[in-house]
């Protein structure tokens, strides 16, 4: 069952830094987010501060979707970012290894239309939307609330 | 006095397979390109705007065979006549890489050959001492869909990374701003046909970090701006007439030319400190195809007095010539790899350098 979990409005890139750093610090192995949003919305910025937040030696995150997907070493365990842009199906997302990858590690997908089915249930979800204001980002979470109110508990945000 | 080697190399770690023939002495400067063959997959991947990833490791591994028989027969020898296998082993599309470390190693195993594992990224930034000789140290500045960054080339196997985007490379942001324009994939020759007929300065689009004293650079801020301008227009106008698709392609390249050659001229502050004998600026990856840019760059190093070096097209794009010539120039330091050789998705070739990609902390790069 995927609830609205909060909806909020981010006016610098900096908080936006700083709430994928607040949910990054909840995540653990087998938790996925699926981050949508239009080109520019944000999506990468969020996973880049992400991944640097749980990383005792932050590296270079960059855009993946050249590479479709890189992976991290964290704290946590495992992180992959993947950009599925580019993908034409559901098919390729196997090859990819994704499928093991939504339990082994913690999974941040751009573009996760093209999982179809194989988008994981408990996964939460992120909508980015650039607004009028430059820099200003909305960010829509939902989810399973049985899983993500707790988790997601006492964010804040400026 | 080391003798001439035949190489045999082999790169597909990203939309092109490509083989090629190379010939010359360890370590010694210009090689000969005996033969030079790249299949593309442009049209493969023009209908999924960009590289699909998945397909071209299918059509890496289909082609890659066909490209070493072609590159062999087109330098008038066959798998007797080479002396060393050399392959790209990483950075890139893993599928791609992959397909053509298996290829090497099973020429390697059947023919007992020495294989060599060769950066991708070394292959481009070793491109100008195989076709112009040029000599260590220089500067190279390597841009293309899928990296940007300013490398001061020591030796064969010595880069130091004086920066480098730290967010979207060129070419992918090239890309992304003919998808938000409508314009045909891959982005870089349809950006720069649209930019021909524009006006640069009809639209004020923003040079990121020109503010600050380094050479990092940030190319996803651009892209959005793109997307705002577009998004007025259409507010504004109910769409978007040729005219305005023109103008924004020209002040998107200009932009990006504008920040590529004031951090070129940073880099080669940093580049002079060393007091090589005959400076040398030189560039290499797909976006130096784009006239614009590539003239930007050189009136730069013009005015600093610099030369300016761009090997020919066909081997400032993905080759596998640059792998060949690559080997050649580092067999002579370092031993070759045998079949444990893997391939890399991620393989910094300065990996002391903090990592650029992001806030600038310290860190290994990606």
């Amino acid at each position: 069952m995927c609830s609205d979990l909060f909806d909020i409005v981010l006016s610098t890139p900096d908080a936006t830094a700083n709430l994928a750093q607040q949910i990054g610090s909840r995540l653990h192995v087998g938790d996925t987010l699926l981050l949508t949003g239009d080109i520019g919305a944000g999506k990468t910025h969020f996973a880049r501060a992400l991944i640097q937040s749980l990383q005792d030696h932050p590296e270079d995150v960059p855009s993946p979707t050249f590479t479709l997907v890189q992976t991290y070493d964290t704290r946590k365990g495992e992180v992959w970012h993947a950009d599925l842009y580019r993908l034409s199906g559901p098919d390729e997302i196997i090859e990819l290894g994704l499928l093991d990858a939504f339990d082994t590690a913690i999974c941040l997908v751009e573009w996760p239309d093209r999982l179809g089915d194989d988008a994981p249930p408990s996964a939460l979800h992120l909508n980015f939307t650039q607004m009028d204001v430059p820099d200003t980002r909305r960010i829509k979470a939902s989810g399973a609330r049985d899983k993500w109110a707790d988790k997601l508990e006492g964010i804040t945000h400026d | 006095m080391t003798l001439p080697q035949t190489i045999l190399a082999i790169e597909s770690s990203c939309d092109d397979t490509a083989a090629a023939v190379v010939r010359g002495v360890p370590g010694a400067p210009k090689a000969q390109v005996s033969s030079s063959i790249v299949f593309g997959q442009t049209e493969l991947h023009a209908a999924f705007g960009g590289v699909v990833p998945e397909i071209a490791a299918r059509a890496h591994a289909e082609k890659v065979d066909l490209a070493v028989a072609q590159a062999l027969d087109a330098a008038q020898t066959d798998l007797d006549g080479i002396d060393a296998i050399a392959v790209t082993s990483g950075p890139g599309l893993i599928g791609g890489v992959i397909s053509g470390v298996m290829c090497a190693k099973g020429l390697a195993a059947a023919t007992g050959k020495p294989i060599f594992g060769v950066n991708h990224l070394a292959g481009h930034a070793l491109t100008p001492r195989l076709t112009d000789g040029v000599a260590y140290p220089y500067l190279m500045l390597l841009v293309s869909g899928g990296h940007c960054q300013f490398l001061l080339v020591e030796g064969p196997t010595r880069f130091r990374r004086l920066g480098g985007t730290i967010d979207d490379a060129p070419g992918e942001a090239f890309d992304k701003v003919a998808r938000l324009l409508g314009l045909p994939q891959p982005g870089g020759p349809s950006v720069e046909n649209a930019a021909a007929s524009g006006d640069p300065r009809r639209f004020a689009l923003p040079r990121p970090l020109l503010d600050r004293p380094d050479c990092n650079m940030s190319f996803s801020g651009l892209k959005t701006a793109v997307l705002r301008a577009r998004d007025t227009l259409i507010a504004d106008q109910g769409g978007l007439y040729r005219q305005d698709i023109a103008d924004l392609s020209a002040g998107f390249q200009d932009a990006v030319a504008d920040v590529l050659a004031k951090k070129s001229a940073r880099a080669c502050e940093e580049y002079l400190s060393l007091a090589p004998d005959t400076p040398v600026l030189c560039v290499a990856g797909g976006v130096a195809a784009n006239q614009s840019i590539r003239a930007r760059l050189e009136d730069q190093s013009a005015s600093l007095g610099i030369a300016f070096v761009a090997p020919p097209l066909a081997l400032c794009t993905d080759n596998a010539a640059m792998i060949g010539g690559a080997a050649l120039e580092q067999m002579s330091m370092r031993p070759a790899d045998g079949l444990t050789l893997a391939a890399r998705p991620r393989w910094p070739l300065d990996d002391t350098a903090p990592a650029m990609l992001g806030s600038g902390r310290k860190g290994a790069k990606a």
